[in-house]
């Protein structure tokens, strides 16, 4: 590609996404539906690491993971930390997972979101509080079935706006 | 995440970075003002009529409680001053609103709409209409998180108001949901038994309601009995809470001392006349302070700030029961 050597375009396009993962993120939702909001911030972050890992990369992550935390009320780093990971395993395998048909892609993106979860899981379990029970899991289920959705949102954005 | 729990160095980090994230907050929040808004907009003339009535015949109740309530107020500071014993606890409240912002479904804290500018101070006890709902566990200058009585982390000191029988009540993680694990098998308690805070911690006042026993299942062989209660502050529901100020007895006796070193003339009688006093002036002035305030006019803003002061030295690490950053051991094994 050739993204390396033209100007970097579209960041706000970029900010303004993620700015509206997040405040999906605490968006208020009826009790039942609390356990299976999709995890927005990663889905966000997987694509933009995808489409422009030159870009958009661990820092980025541990960023937004920190902000999480300070949102959420979690300890500061057991958003961080999985986000980083998520980002960096993401940058890594993004050569092969561009070419993946769709649902194959969601497939790698549940595999992403399990890591997450399990680095929270460990996290809540090293501060003492109790490990959930298995709802906890049905968040990644929620986020890799939206993937394709997201990932046309995202691509229709990246198209229109040229972010490069 | 090791440093920001075990120490609390990262305090001020989470402080600038929650100031900075607040706009995403009210952000995320617009939906609910907006529906809040709507339903205030156009609302029937019936139902703010029924609403109306409603509120005017609860207003007359309260009212009619509230009379007795100065007569026992003043009967009780008689008698305590007649025992000698230290007057009654000290309370200021502030009113604060819920912001709507889900929070980690995982842990049972709310987000409110006041903070360290209005004087809110971390261990500062919450409460709903009803009933205690918990503690400040974290301030901004402008928001505070509030950690509900329901999280498993939380244990609360309570009694039982029937027979004065003391325990503590621990979080389960359910909204609905508060444990009694520390009872011999042979307590005496019962269903529908209601708790109250027993003040023993130092972090909640005495007497308020916490929740109510809703099972108690005694099974031979067990040296516990398995015992359940229900808060009674609508944890999932309310939107306005109550932050209250307390002092503790002997912040009481230091703002005395205080008072007779300025006034030597009230020192004789450290509970003077406005409690006694019935009618206009009382009506005027109903909450609490009155019956707190042992000295004249300048007092009343000095002891608001001085138990905020005198808790925040103690504050992040109470003492016993209501440290909010371990559960208690015995929590997880009952399970």
């Amino acid at each position: 590609m050739t993204t390396a050597l033209t100007p970097r375009r579209g960041t706000a396009v970029i900010v303004l996404t993620f700015l509206i993962a997040i405040v999906l993120a605490v968006m208020p939702l009826p009790e039942w539906a609390r356990l299976y909001r999709p995890p927005w911030v990663t889905l966000v972050l997987i694509y933009w690491a995808l489409a422009l890992p030159q870009r958009v990369g661990v820092g980025v992550g541990f960023v937004l993971g920190i902000l999480l935390d300070t949102l959420t009320g979690t300890l500061l780093g057991q958003h961080a930390l999985p986000l980083s990971l998520v980002a960096y395993i993401t940058l890594k395998t993004h050569q092969r997972v561009r070419l993946f048909p769709l649902w194959q892609q969601a497939v790698f993106v549940l595999g992403l979101l399990v890591i997450e979860r399990l680095l929270r899981m460990a996290a809540m379990g090293a501060s003492g509080r109790d490990t959930p029970g298995s709802e906890f899991w049905l968040a990644a289920v929620a986020g890799a079935l939206l993937w394709p959705w997201a990932y046309f949102v995202l691509r229709d954005l990246r198209r229109r706006f040229r972010v490069s | 995440m090791a440093v920001d729990h075990r120490q609390h160095h990262l305090q001020f980090v989470r402080s600038a970075l929650a100031v900075l994230t607040s706009p995403l907050q009210r952000l995320a929040q617009l939906p609910v003002t907006a529906v809040d808004w709507f339903s205030e907009t156009f609302a029937t003339r019936r139902r703010l009529r029924d609403d109306n009535d409603a509120l005017r015949e609860a207003n007359l109740v309260l009212k009619a409680r509230l009379q007795k309530l100065d007569a026992l107020e003043a009967e009780n500071l008689q008698l305590r001053n007649l025992l000698d014993s230290s007057i009654k606890v000290g309370e200021r409240v502030l009113i604060g609103e819920l912001i709507s912002v889900d929070l980690d479904p995982y842990t049972q804290q709310v987000t409110i709409n006041k903070g360290s500018t209005s004087g809110v101070y971390e261990g500062q006890p919450v409460l709903d209409a009803e009933a205690v709902m918990g503690q400040v566990v974290h301030t901004t200058p402008f928001t505070s998180r509030v950690l509900l009585v329901t999280d498993t982390s939380h244990a609360i000191p309570v009694q039982v108001q029937r027979n004065g029988l003391r325990t503590i009540a621990v979080g389960t993680g359910r909204t609905n949901q508060l444990e009694l694990p520390y009872l011999p098998i042979n307590a005496d308690i019962r269903q529908g038994d209601v708790l109250v805070t027993s003040g023993l911690g130092g972090t909640f006042p005495p007497g308020y309601p916490v929740a109510s026993v809703s099972t108690v299942s005694r099974r031979a062989g067990e040296a516990f009995p398995h015992v359940l209660a229900t808060p009674q502050a609508h944890l999932d529901r309310v939107r306005e809470v109550l932050l209250v100020w307390t002092m503790s007895p002997l912040q009481v006796l230091q703002a005395q001392d205080q008072a007779r070193s300025e006034e030597p003339a009230a020192a004789t009688e450290p509970v003077p006349a406005p409690a006694p006093g019935p009618s206009g002036a009382q009506a005027a002035a109903p909450p609490a302070p009155a019956a707190a305030a042992p000295a004249g006019k300048p007092k009343p803003a000095a002891h608001g700030r001085t138990p905020a002061a005198g808790t925040r030295g103690t504050g992040p690490k109470p003492p016993a029961p209501t440290k909010p950053s371990h559960p208690a051991p015995a929590g997880g094994g009952a399970r």
